[in-house]
């Protein structure tokens, strides 16, 4: 980084006075619709947020849990269904002046220019072309990038193309920077770096912004930038808890404070009343007597549900494991390892209180096995504590043929829930079904059956 | 890189199913030509005079014509750009457009291009009575569409396809429609679009070279050009005649494509959005333009031109926005209703037209004779197929697993697609005549002549992007013989296959009209068919007769591709697309 003097806010744009909000969101309701005759599928409800100046907040949840909703409608690209975004005094209409975005696929154009590619929005603004020039160097400058100019984001690595990405976005001078996970797409030392010389910038009070806010899905991530991170839950996606981090920068994860407070959010995330999947966008219905068929479940693959449970049977676990120490050794994000962690838990084999998972005897049971007990077991599971996967085999039990079509399934499920989440609780339920030989699935027919091919 | 098929790519998302609006759609289509036909008929006669234009056969005339039959596909190249981007734009911008522009298109593409030549050409000459400017416009607007159709499926997929977050990134930065439209859309729709362009092109010239020389009725039209050189030389029975016509062609297709098309096409590779600088084989190199690139000169001519464009590019416009009250009823359904009930009401209109109209000429008496000729063409259609799949899917995959002979062979094919078959049919004529063979068996070759390289253009590029490890694999396995056909090879090239067979049967089906029909001097030969009917229907002049030939062949073209290929295809891409 260079020592470039950073006069790149214009002088139009007043510093906001502080305690006053930039950005306030009141009661925000976002839904899609699934098309006629269908609910709608709601993905935010009942946010409220206040931004004020000179914090970086974070947005942290699984994926489902409408946070880069929420971000896309802060930045103008989607209208909310209901509730108010208040940005700057007035209402939000659309892509503002003051809002700028950085997207976690970089969203260059590649047929432009470095140079060209941070000059686009300036352009747009209206700004003349030695202006225009002046200002995207200096940015340019500021994020590293000088040399580059002239290339074509082809040619450049991940980690120097979403510099790229935050040249265009800071050259604006936007008052609210918005990050869309976009650290996600590089490796983890490319990511370290860029983390870390923004997080430098801010603190030298060198970027020309006066607010950001981050999504992601990475816990560490949000404890090592934020000042305050807002924590989703799924389904509907809402406001599940809010904690502030006065840790003094730089922020290290050695630290024992910092591992707390990471500890802390594992804790809130795998707080069962704040993962609990109700039947998404069924809330209307009234429960039905049918227990479990509402439950949503992720197409977790056999192999890694399998590969957990040995990892956490052997050294240095022994069947027990903090849950972000689990996360670290493995190298997986939040978004990886829950989905797998909460399978266990629906097996029941595993349990998981206060941010630490530890196996149950089946679970014990099943890693000791050999290749047809392990399926066994996994069968007598899946029958007892799936509903859907007893309901499937209860169906093809007492059809006289055998055989079911995937739609009487998909049908009942989408009583409960939406179409997409029917459709991955299905594909998850074939998946495990196929390994524990409880049913066959013929994908040319779309028919599930007893046969097993010979 | 394979022939797109902007118009299969696009199907998987849509039903198979023949709705109400495939009706209308349909009867829209044929009740604008018979609309053409009708209010043409009357200007038709008297203007014999002007269109026999004096032509020799001396093939020092060949330069001239070549220039003249090159500037009508140039003319018609640059209508087809207009009316692809307009055309292409509002069907992927608006819901509405892309509900009817999208069938339209559909049946557009279905209708045998020289069918309704005889259409265009009583049209646009009762637009210019006694100009040769009448004649001109119908010869390119006969190659237009040729073009047009395909050109703007493929830039209206392109549109569809812009990726979410480059659109996302350009209403973040505020750039308003028509700078992300020159800034985003048509750079991204860049490279398909010109590849199709190319593609287009080569087809149009057997089309440029059919319609420069036309009887409808009395009334013979021959533009100057070497389609109605090669025409004379027909009439005249000579061969060596014939012979400088074919090489002219071929010098103006390779100058075509050295210095248009090869330019464009690496030129355009800088618009590719795939990021990864690792794609299958190396980029397409034009010593053109790198010549031009380099070139002070050129620079110098291209500056002032560049800064125009730009400027006109970057033109601000105050976005438009209807008033909330407006644009409420705009959206909602029963504005969808009222639309739909014009349309609707205009194309019962339109067939009801149609219907009285093929009714005072033909008597419907005579349609089960029309699809019953319609028949034998789909038969020899679907036995010209079969035959040259037997010929080139083993030799095209044979070429393919040889990247260095791909490499010189794939031009050439895609050159012998270009070459105009028709300008061989004499050779061909001459050898029926000669040993007296059936018409019927012997005349349907010359439908594949043409189309048969998509066949094999296809099957080299799917057989050449077989993945190495996946070669290695069946090599391990010892899997040998016919095994490796029916479990590997066959499969892996299927989609590209299908691709290049729907291109030929397309191709085969338009040449029908051309090749059912064919002369040597004073000899006619005749298969039975419905590209004979409809030929025949043309030389009289015959309206009722060539719409409800054209009527019958498009219907059957287009359940053909609804019932066959599209479903052909979409099982393809689905179970077997490498990718």
């Amino acid at each position: 980084m260079t020592d470039t003097a950073l006069k790149l806010r214009p002088q139009v744009a007043p510093e906001p006075r502080t305690g006053q909000p930039l950005l306030e969101i009141r009661n925000l309701r976002q839904v899609y619709k699934k098309g006629a005759g269908l609910g709608d599928l709601v993905v935010l409800d009942g946010v409220d947020l206040t931004l004020r100046p000179g914090e970086i907040v974070g947005l942290l949840g699984r994926s489902g849990s409408g946070k880069s909703s929420l971000l896309r409608i802060i930045a103008g690209l989607n209208r909310p269904a209901g509730g108010e975004v208040i940005w700057r005094g007035k209402p939000l209409d659309g892509p503002t002046e003051g809002i700028a975005m950085v997207f976690q696929s970089f969203a260059l154009f590649p047929w432009l220019t470095v140079l060209e590619n941070v000059e686009i929005g300036l352009e747009a603004l209206g700004v003349g072309p030695e202006e225009r020039r002046r200002r995207a160097l200096q940015g340019i400058d500021l994020i590293g990038l000088d040399g580059f100019e002239s290339a074509y984001p082809k040619e450049l690595s991940g980690g120097m193309r979403q510099r790229v990405g935050f040249a265009r976005a800071l050259v604006l001078a936007p008052e609210l920077l918005l990050l869309d996970e976009p650290f996600s797409a590089l490796d983890v030392l490319t990511a370290e770096t860029l983390r870390t010389d923004l997080v430098e910038l801010w603190q030298e009070k060198r970027l020309p912004i006066s607010s950001m806010l981050l999504v992601t899905h990475s816990i560490e991530e949000s404890v090592l930038m934020c000042d305050r991170v807002v924590i989703f839950a799924s389904n509907p996606g809402r406001i599940a808890a809010e904690i502030k981090i006065d840790l003094a920068h730089p922020r290290s994860r050695h630290d024992e404070a910092f591992n707390r407070i990471v500890d802390q959010i594992y804790g809130l995330m795998t707080n069962p009343a704040n993962l609990a999947k109700p039947a998404a966008g069924a809330s209307a219905q009234p429960e039905q007597s049918k227990p479990g068929m509402s439950l949503v479940l992720s197409n977790v693959a056999t192999t890694d549900l399998a590969g957990l449970m040995e990892t956490l049977t052997g050294e240095p676990f022994s069947g027990r494991a903090d849950l972000p120490e689990l996360g670290d050794y493995l190298n997986m994000e939040v978004d990886e390892l829950f989905p797998i962690v909460e399978t266990l838990q629906l097996f029941r084999f595993a349990e998981v209180a206060h941010g630490d998972i530890r196996l149950t005897d089946a679970g014990r049971r099943f890693v000791d096995s050999d290749v047809d007990q392990r399926k066994r077991i996994f069968r007598d599971h899946l029958l007892q504590y799936v509903p859907i996967a007893a309901l499937i085999r209860r169906v093809l039990d007492e059809r006289p043929a055998h055989r079911a079509p995937y739609r009487r399934f998909s049908e009942e499920l989408e009583d409960f829930m939406s179409e997409a989440f029917a459709e991955e609780t299905l594909d998850a339920v074939i998946n495990w079904g196929r390994y524990a030989e409880l049913f066959a699935y013929d994908e040319d027919t779309q028919g599930f059956s007893l046969e097993n091919p010979t | 890189m394979t022939a797109h098929h902007p118009s299969l790519a696009a199907a998987p998302e849509r039903r198979f199913r023949i709705n109400v609006w495939d009706f209308l759609v349909f009867a829209l289509v044929i009740g604008a030509l018979a609309l053409v036909a009708f209010g043409g008929r009357q200007t038709v006669q008297p203007l014999d005079t002007v269109t026999r234009a004096p032509l020799s056969l001396d093939p020092v005339n060949l330069p001239n014509y070549a220039l003249r039959t090159t500037l009508r596909m140039l003319a018609a190249m640059g209508l087809s750009l207009l009316f692809t981007f307009v055309y292409g734009a509002a069907a992927a911008k608006s819901r509405r457009g892309e509900m009817i522009l999208i069938p339209l298109l559909d049946v557009l593409q279905s209708v045998p291009i020289l069918g309704f030549l005889s259409f265009t050409v009583t049209g646009f000459m009762s637009l210019f009575p006694g100009n040769v400017l009448g004649v001109e416009l119908a010869a390119i607007f006969v190659i237009f569409t040729s073009q047009a159709w395909n050109m703007a499926f493929s830039f209206y997929y392109s549109l569809k396809t812009v990726p979410k977050d480059l659109k996302d990134a350009s209403d973040s930065l505020r750039l308003g429609a028509w700078w992300r439209f020159w800034i985003l859309e048509a750079p991204y729709a860049a490279p398909g679009l010109i590849w199709n362009a190319m593609m287009s092109m080569s087809g149009a010239w057997f089309f440029v070279v059919a319609s420069e020389a036309i009887s409808v009725g009395r009334t013979t039209i021959a533009l100057p050009g070497v389609g109605s050189y090669v025409q004379l030389a027909i009439d005249h029975g000579d061969m060596k005649a014939v012979g400088w016509a074919v090489l002219t062609m071929l010098i103006v297709i390779l100058i075509y494509d050295q210095l248009l098309f090869r330019p464009l096409v690496a030129w355009s590779e800088k618009f590719r959005v795939d990021m990864s600088a690792v794609s299958q084989g190396p980029p397409p190199q034009s010593w053109f333009l790198d010549f031009i690139q380099r070139a002070q000169l050129a620079k110098r001519v291209w500056t002032p031109v560049g800064r125009v464009v730009h400027r006109l590019q970057r033109i601000r416009f105050a976005e438009f926005r209807m008033p909330p009250a407006v644009a409420d009823v705009w959206a909602s359904r029963k504005a969808d209703y009222a639309l739909a009930s014009v349309m609707g009401l205009l194309a019962l209109y339109a067939a009801f037209k149609v219907v009285a109209y093929v009714g005072t000429g033909v008597g419907w008496g005579e349609l089960p004779r029309v699809v019953g000729l319609t028949g034998l063409t789909l038969i020899r259609v679907i036995v010209l197929l079969v035959v040259a799949s037997l010929i080139w899917v083993p030799i095209g995959v044979w070429v393919g697993l040889r990247p260095k002979l791909a490499e010189v062979v794939q031009p050439l094919t895609q050159f012998a697609a270009a070459f105009p078959s028709n300008l061989l049919f004499p050779v061909f004529v001459l050898a029926i005549v000669a040993t007296h063979a059936n018409a019927d068996i012997w005349l349907s070759p010359l439908m594949i002549l043409g189309a048969q390289w998509y066949i094999l253009f296809n099957v080299i590029a799917g057989a050449s992007s077989f993945p190495a490890d996946m070669r290695e694999a069946t090599a391990s396995l010892g899997i040998k013989g016919w095994p490796w056909w029916r479990k590997v090879m066959l499969p892996a090239i299927f989609p590209s296959y299908v691709t290049g067979a729907l291109t030929a049967s397309g191709g085969a089906w338009n040449a029908a009209i051309v090749a059912e029909v064919a002369s040597w001097r004073d000899t006619r030969l005749e298969a039975h068919g419905i590209g004979a009917y409809i030929a025949d229907a043309t030389a009289k002049g015959d309206f009722p007769r060539i719409t409800l030939g054209v009527a019958v062949m498009a219907l059957f073209v287009v359940l053909l591709n609804r019932y066959f290929w599209r479903p052909v295809f979409a099982y393809g891409s689905r179970k077997l697309g490498l990718a």
